[in-house]
């Protein structure tokens, strides 16, 4: 499952969590984050971002914890483009109950 | 929403709340004795931070949020209380992954490592065969470091690394390593040798030539995401396109070291007063030293680049690496004694012998092969005949 994840665009409709593995240090530009499992380090570019990736495990989608976060609906693509990104490394998986 | 979204590399350039990761050398003593030690390593210093002090950094590590340690040395697990500082770090949620020569890797270390999501294993090999290996960190080394392998692979430790620092003795064998790596179905990585501590004493002898150093970029390319490097190779992105990882030089602003005296210095390549911001032990501790040492205060300005703004090859290698500059001579503000633009090589051969820096610490072991002088002379005359002898011919010469 997670493999087929890296090739398809992003379901913004779909309910995602932080991966248990992964730690949030928040930063003036964004975060940073870090996957125990992988060790692998990534970086959010923007504060906005990190409160969506917070909001994910108590939202019911991932647009609505864009939305609730107040990211713009002209900047919800980019924002699962983020979001691809971070789900291809496993940094966020998709959760099956809502 | 903030509208300054500075590239990350301008972001790292003015420095974080805390490191990304440091390196922290638990003891500077060591089985071995490598000709490029970056430590000079050998014998412990009675100085030492204790087990205690040791759990007090851990705490601060916790509390500032650092993701993981790369714990190194000399040969940290010689230290009798390091299986219990790495279970303390991981029990605080800051992961350690430690560098070994592989000499405490047994199967039932392998065994316990294995297990743990929060530990990652780092072992040391220069030579993918053992007469070039052993020829750098010493007989039997390379057999020792290949049974640790042997031991992790058998554990089902996957994913292990295999940490090699590149000589002109070893840029050839780039593929071997690889084959290597994969054999114990483990991570290769590859750093940049410096001229630091004992590695001053033979730079001249081990640093890649020129052509080597553009064979060791084409492979690094080839391999891209493959290969670990430290991110320390930021020099040879002057080739042309960059390399995977951050390329700039972190010391101060997003990496830095803790030696095993506690003193903090700007990182693990600049053992020097120069580069030492405090220690751990002072009022404040660590989180103090890094936010706000007048030393990483200064790192953290804006640098000129010097001689180097002229470059068209400044923005991607930024000058290079700022201890390799220092321990060869080369001011701070020019270019890296291995810079690929040939930029360095006049200003290398201005530094008059012997005037370059040296380590401010060296803890290399004693028994080194090294003349002793002694006075050779003939005796004067014939030695005093001893009171006691009662030899009638005592004392006659014919």
């Amino acid at each position: 499952m997670s493999t087929s994840t890296a090739v398809r665009p992003f379901d913004l409709d779909a309910a995602w969590h932080l991966h248990e593995q992964v730690s949030i240090r928040p930063e003036r530009f964004g975060a940073l984050l870090y996957h125990f499992g992988t060790r692998q380090l990534s970086f959010l570019k923007s504060p906005l971002l990190l409160q969506v990736v917070n909001a994910l495990a108590d939202s019911r989608t991932a647009r609505t914890a864009c939305v609730d976060a107040g990211v713009a609906a002209g900047d919800l693509a980019s924002y699962a483009t983020a979001l691809q990104t971070l789900a291809a490394s496993q940094m966020i998986c998709e959760r099956s109950t809502p | 929403m903030t509208a300054t979204a500075l590239p990350l590399v301008e972001q790292f350039q003015y420095g974080l709340d805390a490191p990304i990761c440091l390196t922290w050398e638990l003891t500077y003593a060591c089985n071995l004795s490598c000709v490029h030690c970056l430590s000079s390593s050998g014998r412990r210093d009675p100085r030492e931070l204790s087990t205690a002090e040791c759990n007090a950094v851990i705490d601060e590590l916790e509390r500032m949020q650092v993701f993981y340690v790369n714990i190194g040395g000399g040969e940290p697990t010689v230290r009798p209380d390091f299986w219990e500082l790495v279970d303390y770090a991981t029990e605080h949620h800051v992961g350690v992954k430690f560098s070994t020569n592989g000499v405490k890797i047994t199967p039932e270390v392998a065994l316990r490592l294995a297990t743990s999501d929060y530990v990652d294993v780092q072992i040391s090999l220069d030579g993918a065969t053992a007469d070039v290996n052993d020829a750098v960190r010493g007989d039997g080394s390379y057999a020792t470091a290949l049974r640790a392998m042997q031991n992790l692979a058998d554990a089902g430790f996957t994913g292990f690394k295999i940490s090699v620092v590149m000589t002109r003795q070893n840029v050839d064998q780039l593929d071997a390593f690889k084959a290597i790596a994969d054999r114990f179905a483990a991570q290769l990585r590859i750093t940049r040798l410096r001229p630091s501590g004992r590695g001053a004493d033979v730079w001249d002898e081990l640093h890649p030539t020129a052509a080597q150093q553009r064979v060791l970029y084409d492979w690094l390319v080839a391999h891209g995401d493959g290969v670990l490097t430290g991110d320390s190779f930021f020099h040879l992105a002057a080739f042309g396109e960059s390399l995977p990882g951050l390329n700039l030089c972190g010391a101060g602003r997003v990496v830095c070291l803790i030696d095993p005296v506690g003193d903090v210095y700007a990182c693990p390549f600049a053992i020097h007063e120069n580069f030492l911001a405090g220690n751990v032990r002072g009022d404040g501790g660590f989180t103090t030293v890094w936010r706000e040492s007048d030393l990483f205060t200064d790192l953290r300005r804006p640098q000129t680049g010097g001689a180097c703004m002229s470059c068209s090859a400044f923005d991607a290698c930024r000058g290079g690496c700022m201890a390799a500059k220092f321990f060869t001579g080369l001011p701070l503000d020019g270019p890296d004694p291995e810079c690929v633009k040939g930029n360095a090589d006049a200003a290398l051969l201005a530094v008059a012998s012997g005037s370059a820096p040296k380590p401010s610490l060296d803890h290399s072991h004693r028994t080194a092969r090294r003349p002793v002088p002694i006075t050779l002379g003939l005796r004067a005359s014939t030695p005093p005949v001893g009171a006691c002898n009662e030899n009638p011919l005592a004392g006659l010469a014919i």
